[in-house]
């Protein structure tokens, strides 16, 4: 019956917070450039708005269209319930639940693609055919970087492997993570969220038919995904499991909140890097988790 | 004190990959720069207690490698005119992907390796094969001449790394005299820059092999 109630807690605390992250990017932003920006809270009249709104089919469109969305949207959900949450732990622990974090992740890109093509429009399936080449590399980055907090700490449990900090690539999995998270997330610079043009768009092209309660999924699922990858970004370098409880929670959130305003930084700051450049930075990023795993075998443990 | 050292390496090996593919001077030559402090930094967290000498030899070594020898760099590029994109023989992810392979293979052979009981659980020389394989193939791999300059660095660095080995049996002297011919190696390829630059108009120096009058 507890942990009942403990996964309703978690569950809640996750949807009801990630819609707070682009909003801080989005303030951040306005900050940077002397505006007075949109309000915090944002993302979560958007999502009340589109979730009243009808949908707009298309002709070609088969019943994948509106499953993709709502699928990729459990997928991200049930990845974040996987992924601890500082002292308190991970919500479903088991031994190798980190394979399934990073297929759940997969089965989502794979939903939004999948519905994208759907509508049998040449941009989205331009832009889908971009988000699964960067995924190739972003995913190796991510698995790497997984594989060198694993040995690091000898154990495949998320709970236990994200406790302790990553020794001596700490440094490296960090830069190698935040790379992944920019690029797992569509953020600059490796792709614009506010742009208008389809040709340069990955994420947003992919989601372009959408509307009304499929695209507040979609738009929801992306803030989880942020979230997501800012919590394991910050559980993977600190050592949260040294700390007492309550300074472990407030160094996370902390942790996260840094993370999400140095992102909102490096959009103000940076500009989109040209296509044929984007696969030279991931795989820098894909090097640096190799690295850190290097270091994680030859470095010995903490 | 391992882990620390540890983690600096880690950092200095990071910095190896920056500087393969980074696309502009000025990023490598910064890359370079961060990478000379963090090594220079090194001796006092080997030393167990505070030792005047080494104390110097790090202050020195941070000064030049991560100060002095950048700014007269950074002058050479002003004065010369160079375009400011680095041209390479060896595409960026191909000399990305070498310098990975160097250093897992550095990684390898460190482990074969006979060393000394203190040493064994550090990074002293995977990291120092690693930056001096890095340093090869920035020498070989790119047209510029300041960008070769920033590869025989990242070179020294790997053997200054190695020399921390003997931090205990290696005088003052020697440490000073490396970094006093690395200063003047600078500061003369400084000069010769921009004398390349008044003669053939152009850094390039694949234009260096053809004699003229």
């Amino acid at each position: 019956m507890i942990s009942i109630l403990q996964i309703i807690l978690r569950l809640t605390l996750w949807l009801l917070v990630a819609p707070l992250l682009p909003g801080i990017i989005n303030k951040v932003k306005a900050w940077v450039a002397g505006r007075q920006g949109p309000p915090v809270l944002q993302l979560y009249y958007d999502l009340a708005r589109l979730w009243k709104k009808s949908v707009v089919l298309s002709t070609l469109a088969s019943p994948a269209f509106i499953a993709g969305p709502a699928v990729a949207w459990v997928a991200v959900v049930g990845a974040a319930m996987l992924v601890p949450l500082g002292p308190a732990g991970g919500g479903l622990s088991f031994k190798g639940d980190v394979l399934l974090l990073v297929y759940l992740l997969a089965v989502a890109r794979f939903c939004t693609a999948w519905a994208a093509l759907e509508t049998g429009s040449a941009f989205e399936g331009m832009g889908a055919a971009r988000e699964v080449s960067y995924a190739v590399l972003t995913e190796a980055a991510l698995i790497t970087a997984i594989l060198a907090l694993s040995v690091q700490t000898g154990t495949v449990v998320l709970d236990s492997m994200l406790s302790l900090s990553s020794g001596p690539g700490a440094v490296l999995l960090a830069a190698g993570l935040f790379a992944v998270l920019l690029a797992e997330n569509c953020r600059v610079p490796f792709d614009d969220p506010n742009t208008h043009l389809e040709l340069t768009m990955i994420h947003e092209v992919m989601v372009l038919d959408h509307s009304g309660p499929p695209l507040a999924a979609v738009l929801h699922g992306a803030s989880v995904k942020l979230l997501l990858f800012a919590v394991l970004l910050c559980e993977a370098v600190l050592p949260l499991g040294r700390l007492t409880p309550f300074a472990a929670t407030a160094a996370l959130v902390a942790s996260v909140a840094v993370v999400t305003v140095s992102v909102g930084l490096v959009e103000s700051l940076l500009a989109r890097f040209a296509f044929r450049r984007v696969p030279l930075l991931l795989t820098t990023a894909f090097l640096l988790c190799l690295f850190a795993l290097l270091l994680a075998w030859k470095g010995g443990a903490p | 004190m391992n882990q620390t050292l540890n983690l600096l390496v880690g950092v200095a090996m990071g910095l190896n990959l920056l500087a393969l593919g980074s696309s502009r001077l000025p990023s490598v030559i910064r890359t370079m720069a961060v990478q000379g402090v963090v090594l220079g930094v090194l001796p006092l967290v080997i030393e167990q207690d505070f030792d005047w000498l080494v104390a110097l030899v790090a202050l020195v070594t941070v000064a030049v490698k991560g100060f002095v020898i950048p700014t007269m760099l950074r002058r050479a590029m002003r004065s010369a005119n160079i375009e400011r994109e680095v041209e390479p023989f060896i595409g960026f992810v191909p000399s990305l992907l070498l310098g990975a392979v160097g250093t897992i293979a550095a990684v390898a052979v460190a482990g074969a390796l006979p060393l000394l009981p203190e040493h064994t659980g550090t990074l002293l020389v995977p990291g120092a094969l690693a930056s001096v394989f890095t340093g090869f193939v920035l020498m070989v791999g790119r047209v510029k001449a300041i960008s070769q300059v920033c590869g025989y660095l990242i070179l020294e660095n790997g053997i200054y790394l190695f020399g921390l080995l003997l931090i205990h049996s290696t005088p003052l002297l020697v440490e000073s005299g490396i970094l006093l011919d690395l200063t003047v190696g600078v500061f003369v390829i400084g000069i010769i820059v921009d004398r390349i630059q008044r003669a053939f108009d152009s850094l390039d120096t694949r234009k260096l092999t053809v004699l003229r009058e």
